[in-house]
């Protein structure tokens, strides 16, 4: 099973790795919130906040580029939206949807990126999160990488034998999926052997510090502060 | 003396109609280690996965005293630790320590102590030194090593392993094939290599499409079902 470059970013080693996750959630939530709500002071808050953002990977000692790239994975499905926003003639809520969309998934990367998911779902579920829907999340993201390691296999066996042509390739896909199927079950076999019992219980249990605390109402604030100061200039 | 697994009659149907299994028979005494021989396709996979629970067929399995079903399953897999072939299959957590911690922390053990134990079987499968790596980064022998740390961890009664020796170079195989004749536990080994199972089993079972068809030393039942390792 390969695991993507995010989960190696999430094992890092900064300050902001090693707060608890919630102190992390609380000014993502209301970073979201900030977000959410703009309107016509978008732009410069979204100049702000974005700031905000690479202070925050650069802080994580993550690489810049590699972050901001992998932000963009939203685009293709906003971006459907925000075209068609702009052929309705409404460009100003087609930018203001791949704006909002771009960075509310940086700011998600960023503390997925810089917490163990273990850690991550253990501190949701401490908030209430059910934890049917935290269960489904945890297989979903593990079964992510048993599908990306099936289609790196099937894609090194087939470069091996000329690489796949593009009819091929849609057969393969349906080839993948009953791979990772098999796969899948494989996996979820050798955790109830081991007695999974449901949910996955986190090594070293996060507790909230005097530490955590500061950094989750500084943050906070100064994602409010930014969002009024905007506000008030426009 | 009772056998710690005792199967009788077992028999076992994929949902594809595939039958896998037609009528196992099988005893394993304490501290004993066994070799089950057969050709791919012949239902030892299967078997073990029906060892602690995983898959359900019809017939009988008992445990440690204890008859395999539904209600019994989690109370049978922390007496039987099955090694899987692919290791990749069995380390799913994002670093080894947490991988050989997975199953006491799911039996409810406190964190530190799940700590404590997990290094102590990676030190017994002599790799310590990888306990904060993430399984992905290690070589396949040493995949193999965290995932049996990973059952040892849960000091099961009996160890199943699937093909232990595959993907592993001769001197990772030495190294395992000396870890398991040091180990107390009954085993069950699952493997196609002879020289293997003689080193580390005193008996051997042959399984021939779902049924066990031999019976005998690890020598005997190589020679008579001409199972050793090809020569040109």
């Amino acid at each position: 099973m390969r695991h993507t470059a995010v989960e190696e970013w999430s094992r890092g080693a900064s300050p902001l790795h090693r707060l608890n996750p919630v102190a992390k959630l609380f000014p993502l939530a209301v970073f979201l919130a900030a977000l959410a709500t703009a309107h016509r002071e978008l732009p410069p808050l979204g100049i702000g906040l974005g700031l905000l953002l690479v202070t925050g990977i650069l802080a994580a000692r993550l690489p810049v580029l590699g972050v901001m790239l992998r932000g963009g994975v939203v685009l293709p499905f906003s971006g459907v939206f925000a075209l068609v926003s702009w052929l309705a003639g409404d460009p100003v809520r087609a930018i203001e949807l791949v704006l909002k969309s771009y960075l509310s998934a940086l700011a998600v990367l960023l503390v997925v990126a810089t917490t163990p998911v273990p850690a991550l779902l253990h501190s949701l579920e401490r908030l209430g999160v059910p934890a049917f829907l935290l269960t489904v999340a945890q297989f979903l993201y593990r079964y992510l990488f048993v599908i990306s390691g099936e289609a790196y296999d099937m894609r090194t066996a087939a470069a091996a034998r000329g690489g796949l042509t593009f009819r091929a390739a849609s057969g393969a896909l349906a080839v993948l999926f009953a791979r990772s199927y098999s796969r899948a079950g494989q996996v979820h076999r050798a955790m109830l052997a081991r007695g999974f019992t449901g949910r996955f219980v986190p090594m070293s249990p996060p507790r909230l510090t005097a530490v955590d605390l500061l950094f989750a109402t500084l943050a906070a604030v100064a994602v409010i502060v930014l969002r009024v100061a905007v506000e008030r200039l426009a | 003396m009772a056998p710690v697994i005792e199967v009788r009659g077992l028999r076992y149907r994929y949902e594809d109609g595939t039958e896998a299994l037609k009528g196992v028979d099988f005893r394993l005494q304490a501290g004993e280690s066994v070799a089950v021989f057969g050709a791919n396709g012949s239902g030892k996979s299967t078997f073990a996965l029906h060892l602690n629970g995983l898959l359900s067929g019809d017939g009988s399995i008992s445990v440690c005293g204890i008859e395999v079903n539904r209600k019994t399953a989690a109370m049978v897999r922390r007496k039987v630790g099955l090694v899987f072939q692919e290791s990749d299959t069995q380390l799913f957590m994002p670093t080894v320590i947490e991988d050989v911690a997975f199953g006491l922390l799911n039996q409810g053990m406190a964190p530190e102590v799940a700590r404590e134990r997990a290094g102590i079987a990676l030190d017994q499968a002599g790799m310590s030194g990888a306990a904060h790596k993430a399984p992905y980064h290690l070589s396949a022998g040493e995949k193999k090593r965290v995932a049996i740390a990973g059952i040892l961890t849960l000091e099961p009664e009996v160890l199943v392993l699937d093909e232990p020796t595959t993907f592993l170079d001769p001197p990772g195989q030495r190294a395992l094939a000396s870890l398991l004749c040091n180990l107390p536990q009954a085993k069950i080994v699952i493997t196609h290599d002879t020289q293997f199972a003689l080193a580390v089993c005193t008996r051997a079972v042959f399984f021939e499409d779902g049924v066990v068809t031999g019976e005998g030393t690890v020598r005997e039942i190589a020679d008579r079902f001409r199972w050793a390792s090809p020569a040109c």
